[in-house]
């Protein structure tokens, strides 16, 4: 495996085919991160992860403490829920989530002292059982966006002779700065939280991506990668082109190992974990301290925004209050997403609780993140040059338009990510994603036959 | 719901890049004027009739058959525009402005509009309207003008293409061809400026540059070996007859050309060695158009052989090795 090496950085060992420039928006990114005043009221829904709901542990009436268990399940792919605001159960009731599915969620009003649970404590880590559990216990999901149970990915087992850590610093949506402000403030906790896996999960190299168009959180990571606990010389920098959609789990792993994750299966069996950079300092953190997953950080941005800005943000906050706080809207907002503007959910209000992968909350002014009107196909071919998956979404939409099952198996639209470059690149304005995904749903229902 | 306005909501991605169909026809317009502006130097003001001719009958053909058609008005996207300018450039200047109106009915309704308009056209509208032209008013369409001539009599020649299988030929310099001082189509004479046209289309990203590069090497090579090592031979095939009009503006059409890369080169190579092959045994001293339709019908074809198999697909050998491992 051939390997550049400028300045002790490395160089994509394999280019990413496809992609699109898109422009960076990153415009909080000097911002420091401020933190929320403390809310009346949280709403935490049971469902904030990828798998299996929590069942609430409380009742209405029972008063709880800051990091206290509220939410949990027996089944494996799930992660438990903590309270993040000290204060009094009022209720436990359905609420309708930004992507529309229904979830429980227990309503705390909060007594304004913020107390911290009294069973808070750091959790002895000594092994690679003790880390799996604690970072279970922590309710920590993938704090990149698609809320993953961290201790499921972390829980491979030993004969998948996984030797690789790659850990996600990319943020290659737009506007989205999180993570760049975790590498500038909380590099300590990286530093800690990329050792302590290394060590306790045995991997043989750490791979650090980050876009090149991230200067001093470079020099942040660089430190970190240069760090003399490396006595091995195993941790290793990666710079890569900033591209949408470097980030994406299959794009780094290919990136930073040269290693191709064949459809329908996970980093895992190629030998990678992919992290996000968050969720690495968040475990060192919960080491440290014990304090589990109830709070986050989030950037506020767009044009209808009157402040954008960071903030941490208690689990639960009402998304109209952290608005608000951002000097509410300077303009009429025609659309709010949460998440990046690429792959991010459009709500249909602010009445809704942040959860813990969500990332960004952007609000746009009419004009801006509309649609563009849909024309005809000219098969200019911009979306296949597009899709990093090697995809051609105009076969898709084909086959997905004349609901050909067999068509629709041989195109390979399982393997789409969704990751929306194609239809960005698109000059006819055709809504791709919605096809793939509409593709996706026939497939599912021919199986369900 | 905010201050009891709704707000949109669509599936992602929220942003778009600033690509649009319009945007695209715009750049192949601005990439096919310099060719224009040589054409009325060396052809003189008829250059600009037989033009506006064929593109305002290509723009009204397409806004009445789609009215007739009962279909939305599509005449804004330029693709008609397209058309027309690429038709004239196709044709000799002497041409009768009529007989140029019926290539641009033709070129809209029959080829592009009967098969369901902008992208759905199995076969380039311009060439085969071209073909069909002719085919039709064969005397008309080989009636070459001189360059620069039309300043006092318009005086008429033969192309070099077909001089140059000859004895005792007059063939233009090589300079002279380059710049596009020779008999031929309006449009196809001048190398130099389709050359800055197909530049602009590269670095504007509105076509790659896999067909043309696929097209004109191969025909060169092969060139090359027919002329035993002839080098002006060569450059005098690749600045003739409408190679480099058809190269960079014709075969790199969107609808009628692979969308792989792959694809691409199969079809750059393909229409190089049909050209070559019509040029050297043919009866025909021009290969092109024909060359590009025939590749245009096979386009679906070379797209089935040549799709990518989706992102970390096991290879094949692997595959095999495997089972036989097992």
């Amino acid at each position: 495996m051939a390997k550049t090496i400028v300045d002790g950085v490395l160089k994509a060992v394999k280019k990413v085919r496809g992609g699109v420039k898109v422009d960076h928006h990153k415009n909080t990114a000097e911002k420091a991160v401020e933190r929320l005043p403390i809310p009346s009221k949280v709403v935490i829904p049971m469902q904030q992860h990828i798998g299996a709901p929590c069942e609430p542990v409380v009742k209405v009436g029972d008063t709880v403490a800051v990091g206290q268990l509220i939410g949990d399940t027996d089944k494996y792919v799930s992660a438990p829920i903590h309270a993040s605001v000290s204060g009094t159960v009022t209720a436990i009731g359905d609420i309708k989530l930004p992507n529309g599915a229904m979830s429980k969620a227990i309503t705390i009003e909060s007594d304004g002292e913020m107390r911290l649970w009294e069973g808070i404590k750091p959790p002895v880590v000594n092994t690679r059982e003790d880390l799996i559990k604690a970072v279970r216990d922590s309710g920590l999901v993938g704090l990149g966006g698609a809320g993953f149970p961290t201790h499921v990915k972390l829980n491979f087992p030993a004969d998948k002779n996984i030797d690789t850590l790659v850990i996600n610093a990319a943020e290659c949506e737009p506007f989205i700065t999180v993570d760049y402000r975790e590498c500038i403030e909380n590099s300590k906790n990286i530093l800690a939280g990329v050792y302590l896996l290394k060590n306790m999960l045995g991997f043989k190299q750490v791979i650090i991506c980050i876009e090149d168009n991230k200067p001093d959180a470079f020099k942040i990571l660089k430190d970190i990668a240069d760090h003399e606990q490396d006595v091995h010389d195993e941790v290793k920098l990666m710079v890569l082109e900033s591209k949408y959609p470097q980030g994406a789990e299959k794009m780094m792993v290919q990136s930073a190992t040269g290693r191709k994750v064949p459809p329908g299966k996970l980093p895992a069996d190629v030998g990678c974990v992919v992290m996000n950079v968050a969720s690495v300092a968040f475990i060192a953190r919960y080491v440290r301290t014990g304090k589990p997953l109830i709070s986050r950080s989030i950037t506020v941005d767009g044009s209808a925004i009157a402040e954008p800005k960071n903030i941490r943000v208690p689990v639960g906050t009402n998304i109209g209050e952290i608005i608000d706080f951002c000097g509410g809207f300077s303009k009429e907002p025609c659309k709010i997403l949460t998440g990046g503007p690429m792959m991010g959910l459009a709500i249909v209000g602010t009445d809704l609780p942040i959860l813990k992968q969500n990332n960004a909350i952007l609000a746009f002014a009419k004009g801006d993140a509309v649609l563009k009107e849909e024309t005809d196909c000219i098969r200019c071919g911009k979306c296949v040059i597009a899709c990093p998956m090697s995809l051609m979404p105009t076969n898709i939409v084909k086959a997905a338009k004349t609901k050909d099952v067999d068509m629709l198996k041989k195109v390979g639209v399982t393997v789409c990510m969704e990751c929306g470059s194609c239809a960005f690149a698109c000059p006819a304005g055709k809504p791709l994603v919605q096809h793939m995904r509409l593709a996706k749903s026939i497939l599912r229902e021919e199986g369900n036959k | 719901m905010v201050n009891g306005k709704k707000l949109v909501v669509s599936a992602s991605p929220h942003l778009r890049s600033k690509h649009t169909t319009p945007k695209i026809m715009l750049d192949v317009i601005i990439a096919l004027i310099p060719a224009l502006i040589a054409s009325i130097i060396l052809f003189g003001p008829r250059v600009i009739a037989v033009t506006a001719t064929t593109v305002i009958t290509a723009v009204l053909a397409e806004y009445i058959s789609r009215k007739v058609m009962k279909r939305h008005n599509t005449i804004g996207d330029l693709s008609a525009v397209v058309t027309g300018l690429i038709l004239a450039f196709n044709l000799p200047v002497s041409i009768p402005l009529w007989i140029a109106a019926i290539g641009s009915v033709v070129a809209i309704v029959v080829v592009k509009q009967f098969f369901g308009g902008i992208g759905q056209n199995f076969a380039n509208p311009a060439i085969t309207a071209r073909i069909v032209l002719l085919l039709s008013f064969a005397t008309q369409m080989g009636n070459w003008t001189a360059p620069l001539s039309w300043r006092t009599d318009a005086v008429t020649t033969a192309t070099p293409l077909a001089l140059i299988g000859s004895e005792n030929a007059q063939l233009p310099s090589l300079l002279d061809m380059f710049i596009g001082n020779r008999a031929g189509c309006l449009g196809e004479t001048c190398t130099l400026a389709l050359l800055i046209g197909g530049i602009y289309l590269i670095a504007r990203k509105v076509i790659s540059f896999k067909i043309p590069v696929a097209y004109i090497g191969t025909f060169a090579v092969v060139m090359l070996i027919a002329g035993k090592g002839d080098l002006e031979y060569v450059a005098y095939q690749l600045m003739g007859g409408g190679l480099m009009l058809g190269a960079f503006f014709m075969a790199t059409d969107y609808a009628t050309s692979p969308l792989n890369t792959d694809g691409k080169y199969i079809f750059g190579i393909g229409c190089g060695l049909l050209t070559a092959v019509i040029r050297l045994f043919g009866s025909l001293p021009e290969g092109v158009s024909f060359a590009i339709l025939i590749m245009n019908l096979l386009v679906p074809h070379i797209e089935r052989i040549t799709t990518p198999k989706p992102f970390g697909t096991p290879k094949k050998e692997k595959k095999a090795k495997e089972a036989a491992a097992k």
